[in-house]
């Protein structure tokens, strides 16, 4: 059948399967939007900025482990948009971003909103595509989801003329993608699998590192079933949380910069590492020459180049993780060496419960101020079991990683790689419109917050019920933490000084605010934002100059922490 | 340590960008890089000279191998390509020097591809080594102008790849 492509990509959305997208309208996707007019099979959420369309698609693509969809115009819509496609690239979240461009005769011409997108997104793509001719159409919508979706996933755009919008073509979407030059190795390697059990059945001291790759790949059941057949402790980095339940005996929580003393311990002490999609990042290994220096290392990634990036790799395994886990199970179920290795492990283990119960994950709450640790207890307190939690970046990101005890995948909305301050409320937007029925939160400062607080608009509009749960402490806190820590106590525009009347702002937005500047007020105030529809937000006026510990300053070993201070 | 790898890539625009831009983000070096179309049109190939150590150079060919359009890398250990370059070379040649110029590009087995009264102009190929040292007896001469293509590299041995 004929169609002109702005149709065509409609099409071709539906049969992949979308049912949401974002988008903002403009000169050069009117085209689109005039066929989206009469096109009702997919729900189109209108943000008010670009960046969070972007983050309100990635949310969405966490969330529901789907491909993402954003849409923007040419020109200054592109742009607003780099900052939502670095974000997912740095985690790997797959989204497919269309763009809008200047008629194909126009691309060089320094046209009206033209910009070279493909170029500037280059770096931050898995891939890009500019379609020149309507006949290409499907198969690069076709092929950018097959690419954003598969191996290690990643945010693909496309590029798309206003001629070629306007062109019409016989609509026909490919059964199948064959790209000669992208074939994920997904299989784990048999031989390797049996190497690395028996290397690991062979260790005293293992620790299993857990990131983000097994909430990609959904292999949580998996490596939970492995870590627990095994009994080895298991310690995630802040893109893993949720992928082993952090309240099992064998969870050592996170690792890192501001992990937990005993994983940090367990890291620095260990014999054997298995890095399972884990890329070793730099605020996790701590400073590289000292990191791990006893551990034999196993690393399984679908990504090779993942693999040796940052540190030396004893073992490595690539594939998909869930299809090599299972394949790890089914070789650990039948070893003759498991029992022995389980036995074994007691002195180990023993070390590390004297760790934890050296120096636990701990605050202290006083009567008069709130501390922010508190606040995210109480919400895991009173959130319901599958709620899912989207964060700033900052301090209140670190708390949340360390108070909330995530035990599911896809709970845990967080910008990890990039650090994107305004990511939390877009993310959460995104979470809450796939699924309407589930308790979504935002935990956010009130730094970041501002980053993005047009997008309450967004939400009231499409009756996005999300929870924003702000930790006032009218510093850009871990800015702060720093500038206290190490530059003196210089505190060189941290401080945003205006107190912002939230519960005034969410009102003009037609949505409702409390505040609680007690302690005794906090559960209160969270059981008033939780039982009240629609959006709310949560305001609490928290010690100002609380600190996140505890830290491994930039630049140390993990086993140099400060504990106190 | 200097090496050079081949890599086969869909031959389309923004592909060469998607290279150039891999290394300079990656703070990988390229020496040099020399791209055109193979036998099948649909297929470029590029001969890059790049240099680090081993861990790096595994970077260089895993990042490259994840491009989407990137086909095939090509890894060239030492000693296991012929490696070739073509220079062209324009030379003072005046009077006395004249007559050294010719004896060069002769004991090189390079061309005079152009003359004028004051110049020469000398095609010469070779492994670079052998440009380098066809440079050095020039220079004293008089270098007016040069310019290298770069190596392009190929397997020894009967195996071919396709394209």
């Amino acid at each position: 059948m004929k169609m002109n492509g702005a149709r065509i990509l409609w099409e071709c959305l539906k049969l992949e399967g979308v049912d949401t997208v974002f988008g903002y309208p403009g000169g050069t996707v009117i085209n689109l939007y005039d066929e989206l007019f009469s096109f009702k099979a997919i729900r189109h959420i209108l943000p008010r900025h670009e960046q969070a369309g972007v983050h309100a698609a990635d949310g969405y693509a966490r969330a529901t482990g789907k491909v993402g969809v954003a849409i923007a115009t040419s020109g200054p819509g592109a742009t607003n948009t780099v900052t939502g496609i670095a974000t997912a690239y740095m985690d790997s979240i797959p989204l497919v971003v269309i763009t809008g461009q200047v008629p194909t005769a126009l691309i060089g011409n320094d046209a009206f909103q033209e910009v070279d997108i493909i170029g500037i997104t280059r770096p931050c793509t898995k891939h890009s595509f500019l379609v020149k001719d309507v006949k290409e159409l499907a198969g690069i919508v076709k092929r950018a989801f097959y690419i954003a979706r598969s191996g290690r996933p990643g945010p693909v755009l496309i590029d798309l003329p206003k001629d070629v919008q306007i062109a019409t073509t016989d609509f026909k979407y490919p059964d199948t993608v064959d790209i000669r030059g992208y074939k994920p190795t997904i299989e784990g390697h048999p031989k390797q699998v049996e190497k690395a059990v028996s290397l690991l059945l062979g260790a005293k001291r293992p620790v299993i590192y857990v990131g983000g790759g097994v909430v990609l790949g959904n292999a949580a059941e998996e490596l939970t079933t492995l870590a627990r057949s095994l009994g080895a402790p298991v310690t995630t980095t802040l893109m893993g949380l949720g992928s082993f339940p952090e309240n099992d005996p064998q969870s050592l929580g996170l690792l890192g910069m501001h992990g937990t003393y005993y994983a940090n311990m367990a890291m620095t002490n260990s014999d054997l590492i298995v890095a399972v999609g884990a890329r070793f990042d730099d605020r996790v290994t701590g400073k590289i020459a000292t990191f791990a220096p006893h551990a034999k290392i196993i690393h399984i990634d679908v990504d090779p180049t993942s693999i040796k990036k940052n540190v030396r790799v004893d073992l490595p395994i690539v594939g998909d993780v869930k299809d090599v886990l299972a394949r790890m199970i089914k070789v650990v179920e039948v070893h003759d060496r498991v029992a022995e290795f389980r036995a074994g492990l007691a002195p180990w283990l023993e070390e590390i419960a004297g760790w934890k119960a050296k120096h636990p994950i701990t605050y202290k709450q006083g009567a008069s101020v709130i501390k922010p640790q508190f606040v995210i207890q109480k919400l895991r307190e009173l959130s319901e079991d599958d709620a899912i939690i989207s964060t700033d970046v900052g301090q209140h990101q670190m708390w949340t990683a360390q108070f909330f005890q995530f035990s599911r995948p896809r709970t845990l909305l967080s910008s990890g790689g990039l650090g994107t301050m305004g990511y939390g409320l877009p993310a959460a937007m995104g979470a809450q419109a796939a699924f309407p029925d589930r308790q979504v939160i935002v935990v956010c400062g009130d730094g970041g917050f501002q980053m993005n607080m047009q997008e309450l608009a967004t939400l009231v509009q499409n009756r996005l019920p999300v929870k924003i749960c702000i930790l006032n402490n009218n510093f850009l806190g871990m800015v702060r933490q720093w500038q206290e820590l190490f530059f003196d106590k210089r505190y060189s525009q941290t401080c945003l000084e205006l107190p912002i009347d939230f519960i005034r702002l969410a009102e003009a937005f037609g949505a409702k605010g409390f505040q609680a500047s007690r302690p005794d007020e906090v559960e209160k105030v969270i059981r008033q934002g939780f039982t009240t529809p629609g959006p709310v937000i949560m305001e609490f006026k928290i010690a100002r100059e609380e600190k996140v510990l505890p830290m491994v300053p930039a630049g140390a070993s993990l086993n140099e922490m400060v504990l106190n201070a | 340590m200097q090496h050079t790898i081949a890599v086969l890539v869909e031959n389309e625009f923004g592909v060469l960008s998607r290279v150039a831009g891999l290394f300079s983000g990656r703070g990988f070096n390229i020496d040099s890089l020399s791209v055109a179309p193979t036998n099948d049109e649909s297929i470029s190939r590029m001969t890059i000279v790049t240099r680090g150590d081993e861990l790096i150079l595994e970077q260089i060919t895993k990042q490259l191998n994840k491009l989407i359009d990137v086909i095939k890398v090509i890894d060239y250990a030492d000693e296991s390509a012929i490696e070739r370059e073509l220079a062209l070379i324009k030379v003072t040649a005046e009077e006395e020097s004249r007559a050294e110029v010719l004896r060069v590009v002769d004991i090189f087995r390079a061309k005079i591809i152009d003359v004028t009264p004051k110049s020469y102009t000398i095609e010469a190929t070779g492994a670079p080594a052998k440009i380098d040292a066809i440079l050095e007896l020039l220079r004293p001469l008089g270098l007016k102008e040069l310019v290298r293509t770069g190596p392009v590299a190929i397997g020894r041995g009967s195996k071919g790849w396709k394209g």
